[in-house]
C-alpha cells in the first residue's frame, strides 16, 4: 500500500472508527464499506473535513451481486465426455429467456449495492464507498444529493437499472429506459434480450409491443480458472520480460 | 392585450441543433427558461449489460460506440482498468502510440465540437473547415486499425498492430483526375509518422483560421460571452470534469495530476478559464488542440528513434504471431484459448480514468474472477454535465440553450450508453 494511501486508511479509521464496516485495498485502491444508515454523517465529513476534502462525487452506480460467482462451467479437468461436457449450463443470468427463473441465488440479504466514486482535487486522490441494501426486496439507500448536487442524476440511474430506492430524492423518476418501461433492466434475473419487443403495425397504424421472439445465445461460456497462471501474486515470465 | 403564461416547449428529439436525440422540456416564460429539464435514454443500448454476456477483449468495440467522435479514447479507458486488474505490463512504445493516438482523437473531439457548436450558434463555415481536417485524422484511423471511426485498435497489454510504413494511397478514377489524385497523395508518400508529421505542420495553421474566424467574432462573442456561467464552487457540486471544470478556472488535467502511460514525460500546458462562460470554455478548447499537437510532435519524435514491440508477449492475455501459432503447438494452444474462451481476471475491482477529450471517462470494472465481466460501469463526462443543463440555462433565453448544448460537448452515444 503507498504512502499516501495508508494515511487515508489511518485517518479514515480514527475519524470514523466503527461507523465503517471494512477499510480495503486492492490495486492501489481503496474501497470503503459501510451501512445505508451511517452514509449520510460519513458523506458530509467526508466532503467538508480538512483531512479528506472529497469535494467531487465522480460516479455512483448500483451493483446486484445476486449471481456473483456463478458460472455456467465447473470443470477445473479435462473430462472424457468431450466437448459436450459445458453444455448443460441450466437458467443463469446469461441463458434467461421470458418467464425463467434462475437456478441459484448468491448473496441473500446482500443483493444491491450502490458504489461511490470520490475524488479530492486538494489531495488528489479517490476512494470508494460501497454500501448494501438490507433488504433485498426493497432496497433503500438514503440520498446523497444534499451532499453532491450531482448525485440527483447518478440515482436515477441506479434507480432505473436496479430498482434501488433513494429515500429523500427530489425527483426519482426512470431516465435511461422507455416512457412506460416495465422492470429493471440491469438485474441479473432481467433477460439480455429483454421481455418485449416493439415494431410498427401497419393494420393498427401503430406501434405495438410483443413478447420477445429472439432467443437468448451465448457463444462463450462464462468460466472461471483458477490454475496458477491466474495467479496475481506470481505473473508470468513473459510479462517479468516485458518490463 | 392576453394575460402571458407560463408554457412548456419541446425541443428536440429531432432537432438538428439537440446534438443527437436529446429531448429537453422546456417550461418557459415567455422567451425566458424558467425550469429544463432533458429527457435522456433514446439511444439507450445497454452497453454495460451487454459487457456482462461477453468475455473481455470482444467489449472493446462497444466502446468505441460510446462517445462515437472520441472513439480511441473509450477503449483506453476500457482497457486501463482491465490492465489494472490484470496487472499486465504495456511495452513503452505501445504506451507512446497510446499517448499520440488519444491526442489525435483529442483533436478529432473538439473539431467535431468547434464545428457543430458554431454551425449551432450561425457559423456555418468552421463546420466546413473542421471536417477538412477530420478527414486526415480519419484517414490515420483507417491507417493503423482499417477503420475510419470504430477502430477497436488498443488491446488489452497494448495496441493491435504497430504503426504502418506506408499510407494508403487516393487512386485515379472517374471522379478524380490523376493529377488531382497525384496532389492528394502528395504528404502520403511516407510512413502513418511522416503523415503525422506533415499533419502537425499545417495544424496551427489552421487553428489560426478558426480563431480569425470566432475569437473576436462580433456574434460569436455575444452568443457565447457572460453565457451559462458556472463557478468554480458549483462545477465540483455538478460534478464537471475536463474542459467544463477548466473553464471555470480550475486547474485539473488527469494527464498532469494522475498521470497514466506516458504523460508524465510530455510537455505541455494545462489551459485554464477565468470567468467560467461559454466563451473561456471556447478558448480552453482551442488552447488544448494546439496542447495536443504539441504532445503529438513529441510521440512522434520518440516513435522515430524507438522501434519496438506494441503489444505484451504475455500470451495468456495477447494472441502470439500468426508464424508461432503455425510452427508452435503452445501458441497454437493460446491462439485457441484466447478466442474462445478469453483469459480470467483476478477477483476484485478496478476503477480507471482517462482526460478524456470530454472530462474525466472512467471504467467501473468489477469481476468476479470469471472471463466476463460481472459489471461493468462507465462514468461518462457528458452524463454529469447535461445533468447540469437545468442550473444552466435557468434564466437564459431560449436562444442559449443551443450555445449550452454546444458548449457542453455533447455526445449521446456515451450519455445513454
Amino acid at each position: 500500500m503507498s504512502n499516501s494511501l495508508q494515511q487515508l486508511a489511518e485517518s479514515l479509521g480514527e475519524t470514523f472508527a466503527d461507523k465503517l464496516d471494512s477499510v480495503v485495498e486492492n490495486v492501489g485502491e481503496l474501497t470503503v464499506e459501510l451501512s445505508a444508515d451511517n452514509l449520510i454523517e460519513v458523506a458530509t465529513e467526508l466532503r467538508d473535513s480538512e483531512t479528506f476534502a472529497f469535494q467531487q462525487l465522480v460516479d455512483l452506480c448500483g451493483v446486484d451481486y445476486s449471481q456473483y460467482s456463478q458460472t455456467e462451467w465447473q470443470t477445473n479437468d479435462a473430462s472424457r465426455a468431450g466437448f459436450s461436457r459445458g453444455v448443460d449450463a441450466g437458467v443463469t443470468m446469461g441463458r434467461l429467456q421470458f418467464g425463467d427463473e434462475l437456478d441459484s441465488v448468491a448473496n441473500e440479504g446482500r443483493r444491491f449495492a450502490a458504489v461511490y466514486h470520490l475524488i479530492s482535487y486538494r489531495h488528489n486522490r479517490r476512494l470508494r464507498l460501497k454500501v448494501f441494501a438490507s433488504d433485498d426486496a426493497f432496497p433503500v439507500i438514503p440520498t446523497v444529493t444534499d451532499i453532491w448536487r450531482v448525485a440527483d442524476w447518478y440515482e436515477r440511474e441506479a434507480f432505473d437499472l436496479f430498482g434501488i430506492l433513494f429515500s429523500g430524492h427530489p425527483d426519482l423518476r426512470r431516465i435511461l429506459t422507455d416512457y412506460g418501461f416495465v422492470g429493471h433492466p440491469f438485474r441479473k434475473d432481467f433477460p439480455l434480450v429483454g421481455h418485449v419487443e416493439m415494431r410498427y403495425d401497419p393494420e393498427k397504424e401503430r406501434v405495438v409491443y410483443e413478447p420477445v421472439s429472439i432467443e437468448p445465445r451465448v457463444l462463450v461460456p462464462r468460466v472461471k480458472r483458477e490454475d496458477h497462471r491466474y495467479l496475481s501474486d506470481e505473473p508470468s515470465d513473459e510479462a517479468n520480460n516485458n518490463a | 392585450m392576453p394575460e402571458i403564461k407560463n408554457y412548456t416547449l419541446n425541443f428536440g428529439p429531432q432537432h438538428p441543433a439537440a446534438h443527437g436525440v436529446l429531448r429537453l422540456v422546456l417550461e418557459m416564460d415567455g422567451e425566458v427558461i424558467q425550469r429544463a429539464d432533458p429527457h435522456i435514454g433514446l439511444l439507450h443500448r445497454g452497453t454495460e449489460k451487454l459487457a456482462e454476456s461477453k468475455p473481455y477483449n470482444q467489449t472493446i468495440g462497444y466502446m468505441d460506440r460510446l462517445d462515437y467522435v472520441s472513439m480511441m479514447c473509450n477503449e483506453h479507458g476500457y482497457v486501463l482498468a482491465i490492465e489494472k486488474l490484470l496487472g499486465v505490463d504495456v511495452p513503452i512504445r505501445a504506451q507512446y502510440i497510446r499517448v499520440m493516438f488519444d491526442e489525435i482523437t483529442r483533436i478529432l473531439n473538439h473539431l467535431m465540437w468547434i464545428g457543430t457548436h458554431a454551425l449551432d450558434v450561425g457559423a456555418m463555415t468552421m463546420f466546413l473547415y473542421a471536417f477538412r481536417e477530420r478527414e486526415d485524422l480519419m484517414d490515420l484511423y483507417e491507417a493503423v486499425s482499417g477503420a475510419r471511426m470504430h477502430a477497436t485498435y488498443y488491446r488489452p497489454g497494448g495496441v493491435a498492430r504497430d504503426l504502418p510504413n506506408a499510407m494508403p494511397q487516393y487512386l485515379e478514377s472517374r471522379w478524380r483526375t490523376k493529377k488531382e489524385a497525384d496532389s492528394l497523395n502528395e504528404n502520403r508518400q511516407g510512413s502513418l509518422l511522416d503523415f503525422t508529421e506533415d499533419f502537425t505542420n499545417r495544424f496551427p495553421g489552421y487553428i489560426d483560421e478558426y480563431e480569425t474566424l470566432l475569437t473576436d467574432n462580433r456574434i460569436w462573442k455575444q452568443r457565447t460571452v457572460g453565457i451559462g456561467v458556472v463557478s468554480p464552487e458549483r462545477a465540483f457540486q455538478l460534478g464537471f470534469t475536463g474542459p467544463m471544470l477548466r473553464g471555470s478556472g480550475v486547474e485539473w488535467d488527469l494527464r498532469k495530476k494522475q498521470p497514466y502511460e506516458v504523460y508524465d514525460r510530455m510537455d505541455f500546458d494545462i489551459p485554464v478559464g477565468t470567468e467560467g462562460d461559454c466563451y473561456d470554455r471556447y478558448l480552453v478548447r482551442v488552447e488544448e488542440m494546439r496542447q495536443s499537437n504539441r504532445i503529438i510532435r513529441q510521440c512522434i519524435k520518440w516513435l522515430r528513434e524507438n522501434p519496438g514491440i506494441v503489444m505484451t508477449e504475455n500470451h495468456k492475455v495477447a494472441a502470439p504471431r500468426r508464424e508461432e501459432i503455425k510452427a508452435d503447438m503452445e501458441g497454437l494452444i493460446h491462439h485457441f484459448k484466447l478466442f474462445t474462451e478469453g483469459y480470467c481476471l483476478p477477483e476484485g475491482e478496478a476503477y480507471a480514468a482517462i482526460e478524456h477529450p470530454k472530462g474525466e471517462f472512467g471504467v467501473y470494472l468489477i469481476s468476479d474472477g470469471a472471463n466476463k465481466p460481472y459489471r461493468v460501469k462507465v462514468r461518462a463526462p457528458g452524463f454529469a454535465h447535461i445533468s447540469s443543463m437545468n442550473e444552466m440555462a435557468s434564466g437564459h433565453m431560449l436562444a442559449d440553450v443551443v450555445a449550452i448544448i454546444g458548449t457542453q460537448d455533447i455526445v449521446f452515444g456515451e450519455i445513454d450508453r
